[in-house]
């Protein structure tokens, strides 16, 4: 039985990427203070082959290289945000959760400030006049 | 209260049901193309991988003639799918260099033998480096470089033999 | 003959279906009440068939009989016995007819129980039920069919996505789905009232039971589901403002604030057309919310059993539902006469305010939510996720705890800014205390956890204050609901805020015998062994752990490789404390003989859970509290009589 089990693992190992994934990629940065800095970033970035996961959180390799990378860069002295400006530049808005303000998401950050202007607008009518 | 106030959930639900609809009836492409599209390639050198051909740097794309960049992999099925395409082209006359991304001399050696060699040059890029630099999203990708060192187009997964045509006509456009 | 019985009894529920909204209409029209009793008794029938239905296809899932294509698709005879009746389910027909189900057999609680609501509105309101299901039934038999043949049956099946196949598999859904579904009583209630325009306390009273039922599954569901998807995927993430999660969201969020708008009414006769509103909105984000699931329109990492072909009749049903019953309101709630006003400082008042702040942030989850698609229309590729819901719905809810912790100390129709914060002091005091407390000891913490830490802190010692200076043994069931519901609500605010601030993480790669450190325990890999299971082999590491205490205890994270379909999967080991969780997953062995480890430090995240469960177990004190009640009431109405 044990023998099947392995002749099942050696099967069962998808086709994948012949070279190991860099160390970054599942370790972290020495430094905390930067290390934190990457992973609040990587929480933020969009892995671009996945369902809708960030790179924090997918076991998929296009994630863990994008893990790495911007790992390197935060270690290189790199801000989190012109990581994340480069990864824009090359994947467009998509690759970032957090949707850069201009035009297009105008209405979608002024949404939550005009539902609470409509929202007080409707309760007051609820309310005695004093 | 308002009179046209009542009328406000209905109102908000018919957008609701258009953006529905719109998903629907016209699925969005969920391809995530590059944003590199129009601009200058992105700086790299890589090493040589496979035998006999010599790696590849962003500087062998500003000689004056357009050529293909092809992202490949010789563990990739799709990659297998497109290699007769990808030789019909070298037939036409394109030039086609390559990046092999994660790779190993020896894997992309067999996988030439096997499916042929279309390529003038194949850089290894062992940790998608270059790939991410490229704004590249999976293998098999394609790109036309024009003279420049310019992209000019990007053509995302396996090149079908319909795909052929475009690809041409892409790289005519860009000389 | 199992799926002939299913699908024999599908049609009859829908034949009944359709006679009990004709039965409803022919009621209304000629104005004859005393019809109700026989749509009661189509509607228990119609209920039963759509068990039975139901019944007959767990049945074949557990005799895996493929010739059933559903089960050939979805199934494996090398399947545990419980994902084979839970995999009933777990794929899009079947979980199709749980809804169904569930619809059905909400419509028959509905007539068997419902003796408070005046009879035309209960005519009007069942019919609205079937017309539901009706529409749901035909979506069933015509486009997805659970109970179709195969010839000739194959081999075996080609089994379960290996990520459902989790005990998890057979409550969650379950639960979630009663949620969802029982949400349809209030849709079906507003709409009878709307029809019979009958909006009054005594419409309310009718309505809130069946409001908090749906409510309570609904939380379970979403707790449920919330630590499924923490200990399945792998990475430790407890809420991801994924579009399945946001679709489950927002009917909790509208059925939260029509629970409270539902009450102002019954007590105070006030908020009538914004409680039938949020009555058709609960309902309806449930079906939206199903329909983004199905459709597969936005990519989630939770969308199983996605199918977008069958998309557009969804669409349709939705356009007929939810845009009837939007019309019917815009129609006819200007005949529903205003209900009472309020002064803004009194508990009534602190309702309104919750009600706004959660339609508030339903909004903008439903708008977060929809934008990628929106924004697809116009060619434009973009993401929203946690950085824009935490941003925008966070502070939101914090306000919202805020007033939650206030609201309860305050007196109906008017009270006194003075006399508030005089009786808030303790809440205020522990607010602050546990705001500074964690600042200066616990180490760097943003501005939302430490806020939410505070907020928790307050809320939590707000929340007993209705107890304060009773006699515990004497104070009514309900009141204990809706404390032990608001504490709950605080405990899960701290558990998320703490775990978020303070979680700790490590990730490296170990040779067997290596020691790694995380948060005062030592971990060592011990070593990594295969094994195999009926339809499953993995690799399992043995992790020895101590903590700082010399005690010595085991974990063993797997990495399990399904055969049918081909699939890996990372099962956590997790070990529980008291001020937290040690999260432990193995991963994949590197070129260097080492293995990966990915380690967590998670404190007081099991209080996100907890919290969860309290909250539906004060709903369902809550629940059976005014039914004792009311059941007291009658026994002595009789005894004096």
């Amino acid at each position: 039985m044990k023998a099947l089990a392995v002749v099942t693992l050696l099967l069962a190992a998808p086709l994948a990427a012949q070279t190991a994934l860099p160390r970054l990629a599942y370790t972290q940065l020495r430094d905390h203070d930067q290390e934190r800095q990457a992973r609040a970033l990587m929480e933020t970035l969009r892995c671009v082959v996945c369902q809708g996961q960030s790179i924090a959180d997918s076991d998929a390799d296009m994630a863990g290289e994008m893990r790495a990378l911007v790992r390197q860069r935060i270690a290189r002295g790199e801000a989190p945000e012109a990581v994340r400006s480069w990864l824009i530049a090359r994947y467009g808005d998509y690759v970032s959760y957090a949707p850069p303000l201009r035009a297009a998401t105008l209405p979608l950050w002024l949404a939550p400030l005009a539902l609470l202007a409509l929202g007080a607008w409707l309760a007051r009518a609820t309310f005695r006049r004093r | 209260m308002k009179r046209w106030l009542v009328w406000l959930p209905l109102c908000a639900f018919g957008i609701i049901v258009a953006v529905i609809a719109w998903g629907l009836w016209q699925p969005a492409d969920r391809t995530v193309r590059s944003a590199l599209v129009g601009r200058p390639l992105p700086d790299f050198v890589l090493p040589a991988i496979a035998p006999g051909k010599p790696g590849l740097a962003s500087a062998d794309f500003r000689q004056g003639s357009p050529r293909l960049l092809n992202v490949f992999a010789s563990w990739c099925v799709p990659c297998v799918a497109e290699a007769p395409q990808l030789l019909t082209l070298k037939a036409a006359g394109v030039p086609i260099d390559a990046i092999a991304i994660k790779d190993t001399p020896g894997d992309v050696a067999a996988f030439l033998r096997r499916n042929g060699d279309p390529y003038a040059r194949v850089g290894a890029d062992a940790h998608s480096r270059v790939q991410l630099a490229l704004g590249s999203s999976g293998v098999p990708e394609t790109f036309v470089v024009d003279g420049k060192g310019v992209i000019r187009a990007q053509h995302v997964g396996d090149i079908r033999a319909e795909d052929v045509p475009e690809l041409l006509q892409a790289l005519a456009d860009a000389k | 003959m199992t799926a002939e019985t299913g699908l024999a009894a599908l049609w009859l529920a829908a034949a009944l279906a359709a006679l009990q909204v004709l039965l409803g209409v022919i009621a209304l029209r000629r104005n004859m009440p005393q019809a109700v009793g026989a749509i009661r008794a189509v509607a228990i029938v119609q209920g039963a068939l759509a068990a039975i239905a139901m019944g007959a296809l767990i049945r074949a899932f557990l005799d895996t009989d493929l010739s059933v294509v559903l089960v050939a698709a979805n199934s494996h005879s090398m399947k545990p016995w419980l994902y084979k009746f839970a995999g009933a389910w777990g794929n899009h027909e079947g979980s199709m007819l749980l809804w169904v189900t569930i619809l059905g057999v909400a419509g028959a609680a509905v007539a068997k129980f419902e003796h408070r609501l005046a009879q035309p509105t209960l005519v009007a309101t069942l019919a609205a039920q079937a017309a539901i299901a009706l529409g749901f039934y035909a979506f069933l038999l015509f486009a997805s069919n659970p109970f179709a043949r195969l010839s000739p049956p194959p081999p075996d099946g080609a089994g379960l996505n290996p990520l459902l196949q989790d005990p998890g598999l057979a409550f969650h859904p379950p639960t979630l789905y009663a949620g969802y579904v029982g949400l349809s009583v209030a849709f079906s209630f507003a709409v009878g009232a709307l029809v019979t325009r009958d909006v009054g306390p005594m419409f309310a009273r009718a309505m809130r039971p069946w409001v908090l039922a749906a409510w309570i599954f609904l939380t379970l569901g979403i707790t449920a589901g919330s630590y499924w998807a923490y200990y399945e995927l792998g990475w430790g993430g407890w809420w991801f403002w994924d579009p399945v999660e946001n679709a489950s969201l927002m009917p909790w969020l509208a059925a939260t604030a029509l629970l409270h708008s539902v009450t102002v009414l019954a007590t105070r006769d006030g908020l009538r057309a914004w409680t039938v509103m949020l009555a058709v909105v609960a309902f309806s984000m449930s079906m939206i919310g199903t329909f983004l699931v199905r459709s597969g329109i936005l990519t989630s990492v939770h969308a199983f059993a996605v199918d977008p072909r069958r998309g557009s009749f969804i669409l349709v049903l939705l356009l007929l539902y939810i845009g009837g019953a939007l019309a019917l309101f815009g129609a006819r709630v200007g005949s529903v006469r205003q209900g009472k006003l309020f002064e803004p400082f009194s508990r009534e008042g602190s309702l309104v305010a919750n009600n706004l702040l959660l339609t508030v942030i339903l909004g903008i989850v439903l708008i977060g939510t929809f934008y990628p698609i929106i924004a697809a229309a116009f060619d434009i590729q973009l993401s929203v996720g946690p950085p824009f819901f935490d941003s925008t719905a966070g502070p939101i809810a914090l306000l919202l705890v805020a007033i939650m912790a206030a609201g309860p100390l305050l007196r109906w129709r008017r009270d006194e800014a003075e006399a508030l914060i005089q009786r808030s002091f303790p809440a205020i005091a522990a607010a602050l205390f546990a705001g500074v407390g964690v600042f200066l000891l616990g180490g760097p913490i943003g501005v939302l956890p430490l806020a939410g830490v505070a907020l928790a802190a307050g809320l939590a010692v707000a929340s007993v204050a209705p107890l304060a200076k009773r006699n515990l043994a004497r104070a009514p069931l309900h009141l204990w609901g809706m404390v032990i519901a608001h504490l709950g609500i605080a405990v899960s605010l701290a558990g998320m805020a703490i775990s978020t601030a303070y979680t700790q993480e490590t990730l490296l790669a170990v040779g067997v015998g290596d020691p790694a450190r995380i948060a005062g325990y030592t971990v060592r890999l011990e070593g990594v062994r295969p094994l195999v299971s009926d339809n499953w082999s993995a690799l399992e590491g043995r992790l020895a752990v101590t903590d700082e205490s010399g005690t010595r205890f085991v974990l063993r994270p797997q990495v399990r490789y399904f055969t049918t379909p081909v699939t890996t999967t990372n099962e956590s080991a997790i070990a529980t404390m008291w001020n937290g969780q040690l999260y432990t997953v193995l991963g994949a062995l590197g070129d260097d003989g080492r293995w990966q480890l990915r380690l967590w430090w998670k404190p007081f995240v099991t209080l996100i859970w907890l919290g969860g469960a309290m909250i539906a177990i004060g709903g369902a004190l809550s629940l059976v509290g005014h039914q004792y009640r009311l059941w007291r009431t009658k026994q002595r109405a009789e005894a004096f009589a």
